[in-house]
Formats: structure tokens, sequence, C-alpha cells
């Protein structure tokens, strides 16, 4: 029981908490700009570039950089959608997907550039555990991904609840031309949109880079599961990807559990497929997701 | 050695290469040019391709699934089969929705298919892949047996080729263009609409495999990483930007002229000094990226615009809506 605590649930939450963040990005951008962004993933390994290398700079601690990364990355992303996605928008949407699937690479292929394919360590070293009621162990790390995503969740409730801007992103997502007609800038809400989708992303990238390492695949792994994450919590419902991330990143842990006899439920190698087959299962049953979001 | 044959090797090379891509690019250009589907896994369906007729060809061995020396057309034919047989569950779950959700899913098949092949080690030799895989007139002599294998890939790009033209023009062409250009309108003609797109879907995919099984013997070896599958699907999906989609002619000129371009580079990178020639890599990646943006920003039609077919009914001014 307390390995099933220590070993599967608390890194399932950990990773769920991350998977929420990327899922917030692309939910908001799916559900605004209309359209899967496949360089979502790409966005979250730039964001843990950027923080190694003001780690680099400052040797401060990743959280403690982590506004200036997020920040650095909104540039990046808000210069990519003027030069990349802008002329597309009054193209059909599928040209936005393959553009955003070009700009994966894109993006990829100058991290490697600039930063090499070498796996790097965000943080040197190994932390030990902290030991609690004598059985509860809990890395510091780990609560302190779980303390800056509820953090930065409440930031965008908040933002979504009582902020205009915040409004409006709710009004377009429901209704693009109900909310031109009451007189939305369409254009200030697609740049806010990319704003909180970017500085999340980036955000989920530096926290699964200070749970792991820094490495140029990670947003490509990453874009597997928060598309689940996405699609479970329903498309356009920022509260659905919380969800649907938490439930995507426990699933994954606790599918390597020995629930029965003592091996493995499901090799570890196939986790990744965990994520896919939730997503599969609800494309068939439900594609609306669990919060009714929007089908397309 | 002379330096001339050197050069004519590679010539062959070139062009067997870029007729595999060409027929990769011919199955997306069904999906993509006809119907207006976007395929993200292109790679998975090749890779299923690839081994399938890999493992049904090869000679008995403990490392891997094995030793049925079938034939190699039966094993071309196993490879098209299995291909077609996914795509169309893979289309049963996603072509009722938007084709965002098809880009999605076949590029998590592509991801799962690739951890299939390293995790069962039993049949596939995990991250070591398939070797010895025959080769097709391997036993001709030199330069007779690398020509007779590009007429092989060359006459099957020609036969695609003048299949896809017959069948743009035929009855069924018409409806496909009808679907992607305008859906309501073909479903109120009474198309079924579904079972059109379940077609283009699934001949894509096998041809795609058909290329995938082509690779592996002309390159006797398939193994999950012989090559990066995003770049793959990428290339694919560059040749068939810049060719001009919908368009066949455009879907060849644009497989052999990308990957000549693809080729040469990576030539002209290798002579570099290590560290220069691995991070050009990139920059090769990153320039191919933009290539494909510029294009779709400038010139989306492509090098060869789609051929509009003339209506011998008046029609007005709407595109493509006759399909009867």
């Amino acid at each position: 029981m307390t390995d099933l605590i220590n070993f599967y649930l608390i890194p399932g939450l950990v990773l769920g908490s991350i998977y929420a963040l990327g899922a917030i990005g692309l939910t908001l951008t799916f559900g605004i700009l209309r359209f899967a962004n496949f360089a979502h993933g790409e966005t979250m390994t730039l964001g843990a570039y950027f923080a190694w290398s003001l780690v680099q700079l400052t040797g401060w601690h990743p959280i403690a950089v982590l506004p200036v990364a997020m920040g650095l990355t909104v540039l990046v992303v808000l210069g990519i959608d003027r030069g990349f996605y802008k002329p597309f928008r009054a193209s059909p949407t599928i040209m936005l997907v393959i553009a955003s699937f070009g700009m994966m690479l894109m993006v990829r292929s100058v991290v490697q550039f600039i930063w090499g394919v070498q796996v790097k360590a965000m943080v040197p070293g190994i932390q030990m555990p902290l030991v609690l009621f004598d059985w509860l162990r809990i890395s510091p790390k780990h609560i302190m991904i779980i303390a800056a995503a509820l953090v930065l969740m409440f930031s965008v409730h908040y933002l979504l609840t009582y902020t205009r801007i915040g409004k409006a992103m709710r009004a377009m997502s429901d209704s693009p031309e109900l909310a031109r007609l009451t007189g939305i800038d369409t254009e200030a809400v697609i740049r806010a949109t990319w704003i909180i989708g970017a500085a999340l992303a980036a955000a989920a990238g530096v926290l699964l880079a200070l749970d792991t390492h820094v490495q140029t695949m990670m947003g490509f792994k990453l874009l597997l599961p928060v598309f689940a994450a996405t699609i479970l919590g329903g498309i356009g419902r920022p509260y659905g990807a919380v969800a649907g991330g938490l439930v995507i990143g426990l699933a994954e842990e606790l599918s390597s559990y020995p629930w029965i006899g003592t091996e493995p439920l499901l090799n570890p190698g196939y986790k990744a497929g965990v994520a896919f087959a939730i997503m599969v299962a609800m494309l068939i049953w439900r594609p609306s997701g669990l919060f009714r979001g929007k089908v397309y | 050695m002379d330096q001339s044959y050197g050069i004519f090797l590679y010539i062959i090379s070139l062009l067997t290469m870029g007729g595999i891509y060409a027929i990769l690019t011919l199955g997306l250009n069904i999906q993509w040019g006809f119907t207006g589907l976007f395929n993200a896994g292109i790679a998975g369906f090749y890779a299923i391709g690839a081994y399938v007729s890999a493992i049904l060809t090869t000679a008995p061995t403990a490392r891997h699934l094995g030793g049925y020396e079938m034939p190699y057309w039966v094993a071309f034919i196993a490879a098209i089969l299995v291909a077609g047989m996914l795509a169309w569950a893979v289309g049963r779950i996603c072509l009722r929705l938007r084709s965002d959700y098809l880009a999605i899913a076949t590029i998590g098949i592509a991801e799962i298919f690739r951890l299939i092949l390293k995790n069962e080690t039993w049949a596939t030799n995990g991250p070591r892949g398939v070797s010895q895989v025959p080769k097709p007139f391997e036993t001709l002599p030199e330069p007779w047996n690398h020509l007779a294998f590009l007429a092989m890939v060359l006459i099957t790009v020609a036969v695609i080729y003048l299949a896809l033209e017959t069948a743009r023009k035929s009855p069924w062409g018409r409806v496909m263009t009808a679907i992607r250009e305008n859906e309501p309108a073909a479903r109120a003609a009474g198309k079924n609409v579904a079972r059109f797109r379940m077609e283009g879907f699934v001949f894509g995919c096998m041809l795609m495999a058909l290329a995938g099984a082509f690779t592996a013997h002309y390159l006797k070896f398939i193994g999950p990483n012989a090559t990066d599958p995003l770049t793959a699907t990428f290339l694919v999906w560059v040749m068939l930007v810049v060719g001009g989609s919908a368009s066949n002619k455009g879907a060849i000129l644009g497989a052999f002229m990308m990957w000549a371009i693809w080729s040469a580079t990576e030539i002209l990178t290798t002579r570099l000094p290590d560290d220069l020639a691995i991070r050009t890599a990139y920059i090769r990646i990153f320039l191919i990226g933009l290539v494909l943006q510029i294009v779709l920003q400038k010139f989306p039609q492509g090098i060869f615009p789609e051929q509009r077919l003339k209506s011998t009914a008046r029609t007005g001014e709407s595109a493509g809506g006759d399909a009867s």
C-alpha cells in the first residue's frame, strides 16, 4: 500500500499536473483558434531550454527563473503566430494544422542547433525524499512541482472568470460570430490565448525538466498525452483539461503497478500507449469529452 | 572504380529512393489532395509495410519472427492488406470527426507502432531491427541488379500514376473532389460521404505500406529508427505541398525534386567537420520547414496546380461539384 502511494500515486499526480498545464494551453488554442496545434509540445521544450540557460547564467533555482522562461517563450510564440499562423486566419483551419506541424520540426531543429542533443540536468545531484509519518516519502521537487502547478491553475481560473479578456476568451470559444458582433477585439483575444497557452506550456516543460531531464524530444513525448488530456476533458474546457491531465498522468503511472500478481500490469515501455488508448476510447464513445466540450 | 561509375550508381540510388517517395507522396495525395484528409502518421503505415514484408521473406533466424521465405509478391500483397486493415480501423474511429482528430490519431498510431517495434523483441528484434532482408534481383550482375530494382520501382510509380489519373477523371474521383470542396452538397446529392472518405484513406495507406515494403528490400534492413519517423512524414508532406496538392504529376515531381535536394544537401553537410556536420543537419530540417511554410503561404497551389476537370454539363462557377 505504501509502495502504491509513494512510487505510483505521487509520481502520477506530479505527471498529471504537468500534463494539465500543457493541456490547458492546447484546449484554449483548440477552442478559440479552432485548430490542433502540433507545435505545442515544442513550446514546452523551448520553455525548458530557456530555463536551463537561465539557471546556468544566474545559478538560481529553476522555479525562481520560471517567470522569465515563460516570458521568453511567450515572445517566441507571439512571433511565430505573427509570421506563420496569422496569414491563415481566413483560410480553412486545416492549413493551420499543417503550418503547426511544420513549425513543430522547425522549432525542434532550432533547439537542437542551439543547445545540442545531449541530455542535460536542470538541477545537478540527487535529492533525498522527505519522510513523513514514517511511511510517506515525497521528494521536495515533487512538492514544488505540484505547488507551482496549483498556483498557475488558480491564476488561470481567476483570469478566465473575473477579467475582461478572460470573459472575452470564453465568449469567443463558445461562439466566434456572436463574440465579433458584440464588438470583442478578436485579435486581442487571439494574442491573449497564445500568451496564456505559451506561458503554461513553458511552465509544464520546466516542471517536467525539473522532475526528469532537459531533452530535445521531451516536447514531442508530451504531445500525445497532452492531446489525450485535451480530448478527455473536452475541447475548449480548461477545467476539463486539468481533470484530463490528472487522469492521464495517474493512469500512466498506475498502469505499471503490479495489481495482479507480482508483475507490472502493463510493461512500462507501453506507458505512452495508455494515454493513446484512453484517447481512442473517448473518440469512440464520447468525443465531446468529460466536460461536454466541442466536437468539430 | 572510376568516378563516373560512382556517379552513375548514385543517380540510380537517387532515382530509386525518389521513386519510393513518389509512391508515398501519391498515397498522401489520395488522402489529402483528393479527399482532404490529414495523415500525420505516414511513417507508421510505411513501417508496417516494411516490417510485414521483411518478416515474411527473411530466412529462418532466432533473432526475430520469420523464416517464412515467401515470394516477394505475396509479401507485398500481405503488407498492403495489413496496412489497409489497420487504416480501416483508424478510419472507423476518426473519419466521422473533423480532420484534426485524424491527424492526432494517426500520429498516435505511428508512435504506438514504434513502441511495439521496440518492445516486442521476439517478433521484431527490438531496436536492432530486421537485417538480411532479401533484395529482388540481387543475383543479377552489377549494375543490372540496381537497374532492375529501379525499373521495378519506376514501373510501379507509372502504374499507380495511370490508375490514379483514371480514377481522378472517373465518377469516383469527381465525388471525392465534391466531398473535399463542399461536403454538405455532396451529401445532399445522395453520396455516401463516409464510405468515399474511408476508401480514400485506406487506399492511401496501402500505397504507403507498399513504399515501406520496397524500402525494406532495397536497404536490406529495417529498424524502428531506420529513418526518423517524423522527418519521413514531414518530408512527404513537403513533397506533396511543393509539387502541388491534388495533382498526381505534382506529387511525383515534388517527390523526386525534394528527395534530390534532401539527399544532395546531406552529402554536402557530411563533408563538413564533425561538430558542424551535426549542427547543419538541423539547419537542413529547419530550411525544409521554411520552404513548406513559404509555399503554403505564397504558392498554395504548388508547382503543378490541380487540373480542374471540365464538366460537360453547365455547372455555373462552383468548381468540382458535378459528380454524376
